[in-house]
């Protein structure tokens, strides 16, 4: 399996739409196109789960896929947006931050997971090895967003990403049990609805989303 | 059998000094165990496995011509020192406890024949010498230089768990399946490192020697007699064993480079330190580690020569460390234990506060004068012969054929030198202090002399100390046995029938003939001056040195007309001080209009705590400060903390397999 080979290059160009998501993740400021973007790269992420399945002959993939899609590409979105309109149009947006340096960053982050996972696996398939390395740079990426963004809302967003990684991860390689992939979407849920009380109790707190407020507040009860 | 009685003795005679009752018996029995270790030592015995031990094999024991040598100078300067603590008043309940163990903790360092015995015996010594330096200190200066003692233990202890390990990672613990398996390359470095970071600091070597002018004369007099007489002297073995019979023959000749460097720079520091303590106790501590300097410069002077393939030059130099280590244990026991009298009896450990002790006290005076000349390396006395070995040793090392060990050795003989100079400048400074002159306090001028017990343990050194300088020669062949044991069969020690020679045609000196010319000329000189002089002698008052006479109130003379302790040191402190320590000098002026006199103060600190110590906090609470800020930070530093580390540790990855 290599270049030209169907099964190979449509999961390539899947890999590939999700890291490029990633991209536009880390420089979106608008959050309505962020959450627009997360979905985007939920329906990816099934799809690519769904083709694993196909090539794998793995049926249980399937339920990843439609779990992915459900939960990230269409229920977390909805959420989100809820939440977001909530907001004054003021704070759908985000203060500009080093977009080029962010974007450099990322880069460097995606040519290191490279260098480390090709003479890694070298034993492995090409398949899972660049699903591999694509994986780790989606993962990366996505801390380099919690890092880089201030407000909740895309730090949400961050850690949404990082967790599609891990999923493309798993499902690149054969033979990853299900429960692990149910117990991880269950999880992202979860995190996905605290993350959202949290976000709106700091907005209504706060009147921002700015975590950085929470700052001088540590150590105090409630 | 001999050797377990004493052990189970010293145990038991530690439970009973736990009680607090009858601490004159374990004082006396403490003297007969140990005595009695060090006719085990004289003995001999082979490597014997112990019914226990730890959980992976049974504890060995063995009294091999090594250990058998140092036992026999812990036993010489226990004895006395059990002596002289019987014969003192009861000390607290935790000193009776702690000096049984004290004795058998370095015992047990000697007589061990696998790593975990040795260490076990170590840290006991260790660890009982803390107790012995805290128990009489609760609060103050005393307890300080007892956590500080202790700080520097641990860091000792550690450091030579770190190179026991290293040697026995080849075989076992065992001492036989060390020296089947020597270290090499690194490990070889590492342990060498380990050994002069551990023993060292425990042997007061530069620049790990600042606790030792603290601790030791904060203890009791008999117990800073057995730090300085004996405990060191175990760093010293332990040095051997480890470095030259444990790591192998094998070792290259830069291995001693190390050694001696340190050894002269601690000799030279603790002779000038010595010239400028305030304390009596001190002064002798300041001397220990002169004396160890030397010490350690001879085993590193042996450990070059015996790389460079030049063993008989190495047994000169080995002799004279073995025979230093006695002759050292014999004069510094004595000396501790006259200052010791002297403090115990006229009141005061301040020289400023004693004087004209000689009159009051011609026991204390006599032997504690006799053991300065000792110290201060005069002729017919032990000190002389093994520091006559040390010189020689470094006078030949232009035979070595290594360009930079004769440089060193060159270099080191000039600085030994000044060391012995200075040193013999510094016992001129106590014993003129402390014996001659005049009375400086009316409690020094009624101190009764040294009785009874008192007086057997001071005369007991002081008859070892005036044996040893004639009869060197009879030592040096004792020592032909751990020489042989360490150097290899052919070697011996450097001697021929009762005289000391480097070889056929070197250089030689015949301590029993030297002793008899200078009685000779000694004595022909009093009856010259006895029959020639043509009245009786007369004793008329002292010189007052152009003072004037002293006013009715002061019947002992005017203290200002004496010279004190720091004047004397003065010169020396403005000289050469500042190699040693950090001298500070101020003028107290006194307010306008006030008669009083101005004062000079005087304060120095080790270049140790100004160098070493002192950064060292600073850098440990700096690091704490940015450890407390690291609380501080706000969730995204958290995040990137976390993220940095993720990203440095795929970058070593990829390095690694690039690699």
């Amino acid at each position: 399996m290599g270049f030209g080979d169907t099964s190979y290059d449509v999961a390539h160009v899947l890999g590939g739409g999700m890291l490029l998501i990633s991209f536009v993740l880390l420089y979106q400021r608008r959050i309505f196109a962020l959450v627009n973007a997360l979905a985007l790269q939920g329906v990816v992420l099934a799809l690519a789960a769904a083709w694993q399945g196909h090539v794998q002959g793995a049926p249980q993939l399937y339920i990843t896929a439609v779990i992915a899609l459900a939960a990230k590409g269409v229920l977390i979105p909805i959420y989100l947006r809820r939440l977001v309109m909530q907001l004054p149009p003021a704070r759908r947006a985000e203060p500009a931050s080093g977009i080029g340096a962010s974007m450099i960053a990322g880069f460097l982050l995606v040519g290191l997971s490279i260098l480390v996972v090709l003479p890694a696996t070298a034993g492995a398939r090409a398949l899972a090895r660049e699903d591999l390395a694509i994986a780790l740079s989606v993962v990366l990426l996505g801390l380099l967003m919690m890092v880089t963004r201030r407000t909740a809302l895309a730090q949400i967003a961050g850690l949404m990403t990082l967790e599609n990684g891990l999923v493309l991860a798993a499902v690149g390689v054969a033979g990853m049990p299900l429960v692990v992939e149910l117990s991880t979407a269950g999880l992202v849920l979860v995190i996905a609805v605290i993350a959202g009380v949290f976000a709106r109790v700091l907005h209504e707190r706060f009147d921002s989303l700015d975590t950085s407020v929470l700052d001088p507040h540590r150590g105090e009860g409630t | 059998m001999l050797l377990g009685a004493c052990f189970l003795a010293l145990l038991g005679l530690g439970a009973l000094g736990a009680t607090g009752r009858a601490p004159r018996w374990v004082f006396l029995g403490s003297a007969v165990a140990s005595a009695g270790l060090g006719l085990v030592g004289a003995i001999g015995l082979p490597a014997t496995p112990l019914p226990f031990g730890p959980p992976w094999g049974a504890a060995q024991v063995a009294v091999d011509a090594l250990a058998g040598w140092f036992l026999v100078i812990l036993a010489l300067a226990a004895v006395p020192a059990c002596l002289f603590a019987a014969a003192s008043p009861p000390p607290p309940r935790a000193e009776g406890a702690g000096f049984p163990l004290f004795l058998a903790g370095m015992a047990l360092t000697l007589i061990a024949a696998d790593g975990f015995t040795l260490m076990l015996g170590f840290e006991l010594m260790s660890l009982a010498s803390w107790a012995l330096v805290a128990a009489r200190h609760a609060t103050g200066a005393g307890r300080r230089a007892a956590r500080l003692y202790l700080a520097f233990a641990a860091f000792s202890g550690i450091c030579l768990i770190g190179a026991v390990g290293l040697l026995a990672a080849g075989g076992g613990l065992g001492f036989a399946a060390m020296r089947a398996a020597p270290p090499e390359g690194w490990r070889a470095a590492a342990v060498l490192a380990l050994v002069l970071l551990g023993a060292g600091s425990k042997a007061g070597l530069v620049p790990f020697h600042v606790w030792l002018p603290l601790a030791h004369p904060a203890a009791a007099s008999p117990v800073s007699a057995l730090m300085s007489g004996a405990m060191v002297k175990i760093a010293l073995y332990v040095m051997i064993r480890l470095l030259f019979d444990l790591s192998g023959a094998a070792q290259p000749a830069w291995w001693g480079l190390p050694l001696l460097g340190l050894g002269v720079a601690t000799a030279l520091i603790g002779a000038l330190r010595a010239n400028l303590e305030r304390d009596t106790k001190a002064i002798l501590a300041c001397s220990t580690l002169e004396n160890m300097g030397l010490m350690v410069a001879a085993l590193g002077l042996a450990l070059a020569y015996r790389g460079a393939d030049l063993l008989p030059l190495a047994s000169v130099a080995l002799a004279a460390a073995l025979l230093h280590a006695l002759n050292h244990a014999a004069f510094k026991t004595q000396l501790f234990l006259s200052l010791g009298a002297v403090y115990s009896l006229a009141g005061s450990r301040d020289p400023d506060r004693l004087g004209g002790l000689i009159h009051r006290m011609p026991w204390v005076a006599g032997c504690a004068i006799l053991g300065a000349l000792s110290a201060a390396a005069l002729p017919p006395l032990s000190g002389f012969a093994s520091e006559w070995l040390l010189l020689q040793a470094l006078i030949q090392g232009f035979r070595a054929s290594d360009m930079s060990v004769q440089l060193i050795a060159a270099a080191s003989l000039a600085v030994v030198g000044m060391a012995v100079g200075l040193a013999a400048a510094a016992m001129v400074r106590l014993v003129g202090l402390v014996f001659l002159g005049r009375p400086r306090t009316p409690r020094v001028a009624g101190a009764p002399d040294a009785t009874g017990l008192m007086r057997v343990a001071l005369v007991l050194p002081t008859l070892l100390t005036l044996v040893l300088g004639p009869l060197a020669a009879v030592a040096l062949g004792v020592l032909d046995g751990p020489i042989r044991q360490v150097l290899g069969p052919q070697a011996a020690a450097p001697r021929f029938g009762l005289e000391l020679a480097l070889g056929e045609g070197g250089s030689r000196y015949l301590p029993g003939l030297v002793a008899l010319l200078l009685a000779l000329v000694v004595g022909g000189l009093v009856l010259l001056v006895r029959r020639r002089s043509p009245r009786e002698p007369a004793r008329g008052p002292a010189w007052d040195c152009g003072f004037l006479p002293p006013p009715p109130h002061m019947p002992f003379g005017d203290p200002l007309s004496q010279v004190s302790a720091l004047g004397l040191g003065q010169p020396i402190r403005r000289s050469l001080g500042g190699l040693a320590i950090a001298p500070r000098e101020w003028l107290v002026n006194q307010p306008p209009g006030s008669p009083a006199a101005a004062t000079l103060r005087v304060e120095g600190q080790d270049r140790g705590f100004t160098r070493l110590l002192y950064p060292l906090a600073r850098a440990r609470r700096a690091l704490s400060r940015e450890a407390e800020q690291l609380r501080g930070l706000s969730l995204r530093f958290y995040l990137g903390l976390t993220f940095g580390t993720l990203v440095s540790l795929l970058a070593l990855v990829a390095l690694l397999e690039r690699g």
